[in-house]
């Protein structure tokens, strides 16, 4: 395929699909309603900063766990992905069938649908932010431009991890029918380890190096911590997140192979 | 050389078994256990380039799967399969770009959004440029009568007009090789007659090779010369229809409008008895002693109207079914 040809199915895939995600708008705008964990984590933490304890022992003042927690609903919104859910529907109601038939890997519709979803959610997510300024505005900040450009570099590096790490579930829809089952074991980890509820400083020494050889800590808390512009606490974020990518790309065309071979198309 | 050529093709599923209430969905819950299905068994035919071939068989005999596997969805579970000089599941991107397969009960079109959009989805996926893509949109709706419905969300088509956008986005990349499952589902007569005029067109303007599976036995009368009849998995007719109407009866149908009404017993010397009634009779008379018995007829009764025809295929084949006859 070359480079314009593939650009052209991008482009047409994407305005499509953000068609299509316009359509359901007011449902997106309740998903995005939904991620507020972040904010009800920071309205804990600051009773316990209140209290004298707690924060302050992570050497974050009160401007700087604010900043935290925001950067953590902004990096969760978007880098969330949904692709084991999609992909377990349509493989089960026979959809998959059509895309599979078309020279176009499956997968590369379902990026598309995510990236038209973001785009869908950025002014439900802005509107959120710009109320929290509001409310709070001694919180308000500017990234630097460098922080900005490295931030958003880590959401989207952020997203690849989690969607490659659904779509390697989602791939043992082939094996076992419900593959969002297995998504579920990761929740746990996910919310405690991707500094999602606290931050992970919060946890002790043994967990958090524990936590470093997991992906999670870098699905939220390392883009967050960018963003918020809060003293960095990771080495090497950037490279760890790359290597999570090679690991789990090659993983995935190598589970896709296998499981196609047992696809039955069930329902079509 | 053939455009399809299947060889003791064969497919075998695991399907979980499950006995129904509280005790089998426990005993279930701790002993799975399943067994295998043979969908296709040792099926071996092949089609030539540019030919229409109805795909025959009761529900469940493998006529589906068989497509899967054509289409390479699926992958055969024995046998060798060539499809169009490619082994279909394999999926290479000019096999892809060489097939289509429709499925009646399934949809590829985004259920929210017109089939405009879908057709522009489908045109990059494939390679075609704008005006490409538009003038191939235009051919095929002129060939389909479709107009503004094609901006309109496919949500609010009607069924028959949903199927023809199905059609439109599944031939845009102009195939040459078609499988169509069950296209003229649920549609109603004036419809399914409208598909079946697009389908006959399109294999003329295109020479596309067409293998199609319906319940409807007029759309494998008006399209397809042969057929193949398939049976538990297995192949047991190809052929053309007349030929398989022969084979599976021996008799032909003879209607009579009679000047007045006879019981049965006075017309039992001429044939079987199908049908009686009033003047109205329907005879099935052995294919050998047709021209002697409408003589017969004729001769000895006063009849007012008298056809010949062969039994309805789909009675014939449904007797088949019923039968469980495989020879």
């Amino acid at each position: 395929m070359t480079i314009a040809k593939g650009l052209r199915i991008a482009r047409v895939l994407l305005s499509s699909q953000y068609a299509y995600m316009l359509e359901y708008r007011a449902e997106i705008a309740l998903w995005a309603l939904s991620g507020v964990v972040p904010f009800i984590m920071l309205a804990l933490w600051s009773q316990v900063d209140a209290s004298g304890a707690g924060p302050q022992a992570l050497g974050l003042n009160r401007l700087q766990l604010s900043r935290y927690f925001l950067s953590a609903f902004i990096v969760r919104q978007f880098s969330i992905a949904w692709v084991v859910w999609a992909f377990e529907e349509d493989a089960l109601q026979g959809r998959l069938s059509h895309a599979l038939l078309q020279p176009l890997h499956p997968l590369w519709r379902y990026l598309s649908a995510h990236l038209a979803e973001q785009a869908t959610r950025l002014p439900f997510v802005a509107a959120l932010v710009g109320l929290f300024f509001l409310l709070q505005p001694d919180t308000a900040w500017l990234p630097s431009l460098g922080q900005a450009l490295s931030a958003v570099l880590a959401i989207w590096m952020a997203f690849a991890i989690n969607f490659l790490l659904q779509s390697a579930i989602a791939i043992l829809c082939f094996w076992s029918e419900r593959a969002s089952a297995l998504e579920r074991l990761l929740y746990i980890p996910y919310l405690f380890l991707s500094g999602l509820v606290a931050p992970l400083e919060v946890f002790p020494p043994g967990v958090r190096a524990f936590a470093l050889w997991t992906p999670f800590p870098y699905l939220i808390a390392f883009p967050a911590q960018l963003l918020s512009g809060n003293p960095l606490t990771f080495r090497g974020g950037f490279a760890a997140m790359a290597a999570w990518i090679a690991l789990l790309l090659p993983l995935v065309g190598l589970l896709w192979k296998a499981g196609v071979r047992r696809y039955s198309a069930m329902g079509a | 050389m053939p455009i399809v050529c299947a060889e003791r093709l064969s497919k075998t599923y695991r399907v979980a078994q499950k006995q129904p209430g509280l005790a089998g969905t426990l005993r279930h819950f701790f002993w799975r256990r399943s067994r295998s299905v043979e969908a296709v068994r040792e099926l071996s035919f092949s089609i030539e380039a540019g030919e229409m071939v109805g795909f025959l068989g009761a529900n469940g005999a493998g006529k589906t799967t068989t497509l899967k596997m054509l289409s390479g969805l699926v992958h055969p579970s024995g046998g060798s399969l060539m499809v169009a000089g490619h082994v279909p599941q394999r999926r290479q991107a000019n096999f892809l770009r060489s097939i289509t397969l429709v499925m009646g009960q399934k949809q590829q079109l985004i259920w929210d959004l017109p089939p405009m959009d879908s057709f522009r989805v489908n045109a990059a996926v494939y390679g075609l440029d704008d005006s490409e893509a538009k003038r191939r949109i235009n051919e095929l709706a002129e060939m389909l009568e479709l107009g503004e419905e094609l901006t309109r969300p496919v949500r609010k088509l009607s069924l028959g007009e949903r199927m023809k956008a199905e059609l439109l986005a599944a031939l845009l990349h102009r195939p040459s090789l078609l499988f169509l499952d069950e296209p003229t589902l649920g549609l109603d007569v004036n419809a399914q007659a409208r598909v079946r005029a697009f389908l006959a067109d399109y294999n003329r303007r295109y020479g596309a090779t067409v293998l199609l599976t319906s319940h409807y036995m007029a759309d494998i009368t008006a399209l397809c010369p042969r057929v193949l009849l398939i049976h538990q998995g297995a192949l047991f007719y190809d052929g053309s229809l007349e030929a398989l109407s022969q084979r599976l009866s021996p008799c032909r149908l003879v209607r009579l409008e009679l000047k007045t009404p006879l019981p049965a017993s006075a017309l039992a010397s001429y044939g079987a008895v199908e049908a009686i009634d009033g003047r109205d009779v329907r005879l099935l008379i052995e294919r050998d002693q047709l021209t002697a018995t409408v003589a017969r007829l004729l001769g000895d009764l006063e009849v007012l109207d008298l056809e010949v025809a062969d039994p309805p295929i789909e009675d014939l084949i449904g007797q088949l079914f019923q039968q469980g006859v495989v020879q």
